[in-house]
């Protein structure tokens, strides 16, 4: 009786867990075949500006002749910001006819950097970093006090189309923990209301300083110096006096 | 500009990536370095240096286990499926990127490389989904083979999760290829073959880590006329043949070797068949023509072999309906025609695919009647040597020469889509012997760059004359091994026979200057399967005067391409058609004789070069379809001039008579007499000034050219969809 019960409820457990999968997880926040909408599609022109058309030559002169195409990143980043930090098929396409490249390998490019972002996004790309150091000193409360601020979730825009969101792994300003990166600043040693702060001074457009926010100048220890507290002495230090001029 | 990166561009030179040395009989003899000694399971050979373990292997017949390696593609390097063990090395290495090192042990078979397989193997079945029963590459995929024979014999992959497997979703890239992407091991053959072959440059890997995926990225057809090659380059199932999914499994298939007649490379088939029917064609290696590629028309024209076929014998009855009627009552309604008509009034059309056999039983039977008027429905100037020199009207270079030439002038033709193998020799020579190609004729996408001389037939004679001031004329001069081929639909027009002069003239006096005596200049590139047979067995080139002369029996022997209409004979001509096809020309016939298709009957094909090759009967004609060559001699019987042979091999005894070439099957003879045709042509040195066109410009041309590749909906349906392609923005 007792195990007829318990391989009936046995039963249960595996039918429950052993459901119908329909589709797999989506294991990365973008996709990596292009779909034409509205905002993004071949038709919709991409032009370098004149001031760019100058830092084009400018990056395709650093590069001798039959290895142009090593312009690859610097052009696509340069569409990128000129288009408001995301980057559009047809400034693919540009970069491919100037480079003179099949469109593929520009496309095998931008696919496989992170920083090329295929989506239009916010004016302000809000970069959360998640990964261990950060993590351990509170990344989870900035990033939900992001969220709320903002409206984002991982991955998205805020309804107003100003923010978008991201979680990314380290980015190396660990002795800062925890930190965001805003387009291209850092912002470090954050607690929840410095990243309110951040946000709403974003908000009204306005730059807030980019730096630690704990009142250190760089990553120096918190608590001020604990070792080479001392003047350093000059040189001839130890010197032995036969020695000395 | 350099046309590839520069290691990928070592790594194809190196002497071990050449074929065969018999094929590469122009190849410089590079001064030999010294041979460097390495065991591979303790055995040892001699190679030289720069040749990778795996190919050392394969020297003493041990085969390592790859997936993305293949010997006509640059080095990847990326499955890892290659690893092997190598004394003192303290990790195991790719064999096939590791160049050999003196004194190098390598274990192919020790613990540590078993070990290495069996872990390269699970990771790839991880993410491999195991729908070998739904698959159609089951039976002949690697990754089941070297599952077997390397993989571990349990599994570790446990879905702890419940999370499912990798999934891909499927790529749209045309008619011709299935993708089941989830399948996709990403040994990245096919983008290398797209990219260092086939010159179209559209399949790359997009994202990275365990979503990368390979593909289009955009939704895009793969525009290639070589595009069915990635379904064999694909070692599993990812990639394949959408005409034949779900069709058959290897096991069930009877292959037969054959050759094609698609194109006038007669590139070398595998025709497999089942409860006779044609379900798929595939290369067969042959270094000499194709490789081991195969153009697409060749490969997935076969399902026109069922379609639009003549079954039965059919006469035109009282109201000009062609009905079915006896083999007997056809035969004697063609003999009467052909007995009745005044010999000077009879005329006979080859067509494309017409067989050596059925050519030569069709001259003999008319000349027996006391006719010659015999010709090709394709034109070839008569004036000087005309066809009497066979290195006239051949591609005297040989196929796979063409790789070794250091400057290819092509003069209207798109080699491209008119001999697709061809033009991927020249592809080869440009990436990796930075062979220089220079074009007349329209503009042309030929997958590489080129020098465009312009459109005008006077270029050929201001170049002949040397008065070009053109640098296409210094280079062909300073040039050790220039190539010039001539598309044989140039010849077509008024000013054909002048400008096939104009060419010869501009060959021979490069030729002249060069060192290598025994290398080839000219080259005519003829259009069809046939052409060359016909022409060495002795039909008139054209159907033009003989037309006009206005016959009252026309015998057409598979003529479709529509040089003979109904408009352009008298009104009581009497036509037969013998074919396999109801296409143009059993459209117009009054006797329609069924004949056989390639693929179902022994015959000879001499292909653009001047190689005689053989067919196999791979399936048994339809109905009451006869091999050619029997239903001429038939019909003689019956006209009351018995053709003298009764088997094949008296057919050819026959052949043999005519030109020995014709029946050394194989062989390239070496040809000619370039100078006499050079003499004899000085006279033809007229003022050109037409403009060079060709006929296939672009993709969507070549795909329906003959009666086999017109009946085929499969290339239907590549002509509708590079159609489509053209109208979308990718």
């Amino acid at each position: 009786m007792l195990s007829s019960l318990r391989s009936g409820v046995q039963g249960l457990w595996r039918v429950s867990s052993r459901a119908l999968q329909t589709t797999t997880n989506l294991q990365h926040d973008s996709l990596f075949v292009h779909r034409d909408t509205p905002e993004d599609n071949p038709s919709i022109p991409f032009e370098f500006t004149p001031e760019n058309n100058k830092r084009v030559e400018a990056l395709l002169a650093i590069y001798p002749e039959g290895h142009k195409r090593a312009a690859m990143i610097p052009l696509l980043d340069l569409a990128q910001r000129q288009n408001g930090g995301w980057l559009p098929i047809s400034a693919m396409h540009k970069v491919a006819e100037i480079l003179k490249l099949p469109r593929m390998r520009v496309y095998e490019v931008a696919t496989f950097y992170t920083m090329f972002i295929r989506r239009p996004i916010g004016k302000y790309h809000v970069q959360v970093c998640t990964t261990t150091p950060c993590w351990l000193r509170g990344s989870d409360a900035v990033l939900n006090a992001i969220k709320e601020a903002t409206g984002c979730e991982v991955g998205g825009n805020s309804p107003c189309g100003k923010f978008s969101l991201s979680e990314v792994e380290c980015l190396g300003a660990c002795v800062n923990a925890p930190m965001v990166q805003v387009n291209d600043d850092y912002y470090e040693d954050l607690t929840v209301d410095d990243t309110k702060e951040i946000i709403e001074k974003l908000k009204r457009d306005e730059k807030p300083k980019p730096g630690p926010r704990s009142g250190r100048y760089a990553s120096e220890p918190l608590g001020g110096l604990t070792s080479l507290t001392e003047e350093p002495t000059g040189p001839g230090f130890g010197l032995q006096d036969a020695l000395k001029a | 500009m350099l046309r590839q990166p520069l290691t990928r561009a070592l790594a194809l030179s190196s002497p071990a990536r050449a074929a065969p040395l018999a094929v590469r009989r122009y190849a410089e003899i590079a001064p030999q370095p010294d041979k460097v000694e390495v065991f591979i399971d303790d055995k040892p050979v001699y190679v030289p240096p720069g040749t990778t373990v795996l190919q050392a292997a394969a020297q003493v017949g041990v085969e390592i286990p790859r997936f993305c390696y293949h010997e006509r593609l640059a080095v990847a390097g990326n499955c890892r499926m290659c690893l092997v063990e190598v004394e003192k090395s303290p990790k195991p290495v790719a064999a096939c990127a590791m160049p050999v090192m003196k004194g190098m042990r390598v274990k192919t078979n020790s613990d540590l490389t078993r070990k290495a397989r069996e872990g390269v193997m699970e990771f790839l079945l991880v993410n491999h989904p195991l729908d070998c029963p739904i698959c159609d590459q089951g039976g002949e995929c690697d990754l089941q083979d070297q599952s077997m024979a390397f993989g571990s014999d349990k599994s570790r992959f446990t879905d702890i999760h419940f999370s499912g497997k990798r999934a891909v979703e499927d790529k749209d890239v045309g008619p011709l290829i299935k993708t089941i992407m989830t399948r996709c091991i990403h040994c990245t053959r096919c983008i290398r073959f797209a990219s260092e072959v086939a010159g179209v440059d559209d399949l790359g890997t997009t994202g990275r880590g365990t979503d990368m995926q390979v593909g289009t990225y955009v939704e895009k057809m793969f525009l290639s006329e070589l595009s069915g090659n990635i379904i064999d380059l694909c070692p599993v199932g990812a990639l394949t043949s959408k005409p034949y999914s779900f069709a058959a499994r290897p096991w069930e298939t009877r292959r037969i070797d054959s050759v094609d007649v698609l194109d006038p490379l007669g590139s070398n088939i595998v025709v497999s068949t089942r409860t006779n029917e044609v379900l798929r064609i595939l290369p067969r290696t042959n270094e000499e023509i194709n490789e081991e590629w195969l153009s697409d028309k060749s490969r997935f024209a076969c399902d026109g072999l069922k379609r639009q076929r003549l079954v039965t014998p059919l006469m035109a009855d009282s109201r000009g309906n062609l009905t079915p009627v006896d083999w007997e009552d056809a035969v004697v309604a063609a003999a009467r025609a052909l007995r009745d008509c005044p010999p000077d009034k009879l005329l006979a059309v080859a067509g494309d695919m017409a067989d050596a056999e059925s050519l030569v039983a069709l001259k003999d039977l008319l000349n027996r009647l006391g006719s010659e008027n015999a010709c090709t429905e394709q034109y070839f100037p008569l004036e000087g040597a005309g066809i009497d020199l066979r290195s006239t009207y051949l591609l005297n270079t040989g196929i796979a020469n063409v790789e070794d030439a250091d400057f290819v002038l092509l003069i209207g033709t798109n080699v491209r889509f008119e001999a697709p193998l061809l033009n991927t020799r020249i592809r080869k020579a440009f990436i990796h012997k930075d062979t220089d190609v220079a074009l007349i004729g329209p503009k042309v996408d030929l997958t590489y760059d080129y020098v465009h001389v312009g459109e005008s037939a006077s270029i050929v004679k201001d170049l002949a004359s040397g008065t070009s001031a053109h640098e296409v004329l210094r280079k062909l001069e300073q040039a050790k091994r220039p190539v010039v081929i001539l598309g044989a639909d140039q010849l077509k027009t008024q000013e054909g026979a002048a400008l096939l002069a104009y060419t010869q003239e501009l060959a021979l006096r490069l030729q002249d200057k060069l060192e290598d005596k025994n290398w080839k200049v000219l080259n005519v590139l003829q259009r069809t399967a046939s052409q060359v047979a016909a022409l060495d067995i002795g039909y008139k080139p054209g159907v033009g005067a003989l037309l006009s002369a206005g016959p009252q029996v026309v015998y057409l022997l598979g003529a479709d391409s529509g040089v003979v209409t109904r408009e352009s004979l008298p009104k009581d001509a009497v036509v037969i058609y013998q074919g396999h096809h109801g296409d143009a020309g059993a459209a117009i016939a009054d006797v329609v004789l069924p004949g056989a298709a390639y693929t179902e009957k022994r015959a000879t094909y001499v292909n653009a070069e001047g190689r005689a090759q053989q067919t196999l009967p791979a399936v048994t004609p339809p109905g009451q379809a006869r091999e050619d060559w029997k239903i001429i001699r038939a019909i003689s019987e019956v006209v009351g001039v018995r053709l003298p042979y009764d088997n094949l091999d008296e057919v050819r005894d026959r052949l043999s008579q005519i030109s020995p070439a014709l029946v050394t099957y194989g062989d390239v003879q070496n040809n000619n007499y370039f100078a006499q045709a050079r003499a004899l042509a000085q006279s033809l040195q007229k003022p050109v000034s037409g403009n060079l066109d060709v006929k296939l410009k672009t993709l969507e041309d070549y795909f329906m050219t003959d009666a086999i590749s017109r009946a085929s909906p499969t290339m239907a349906k590549c002509v509708q969809a590079v159609l489509k392609q053209k109208q979308s923005t990718y």
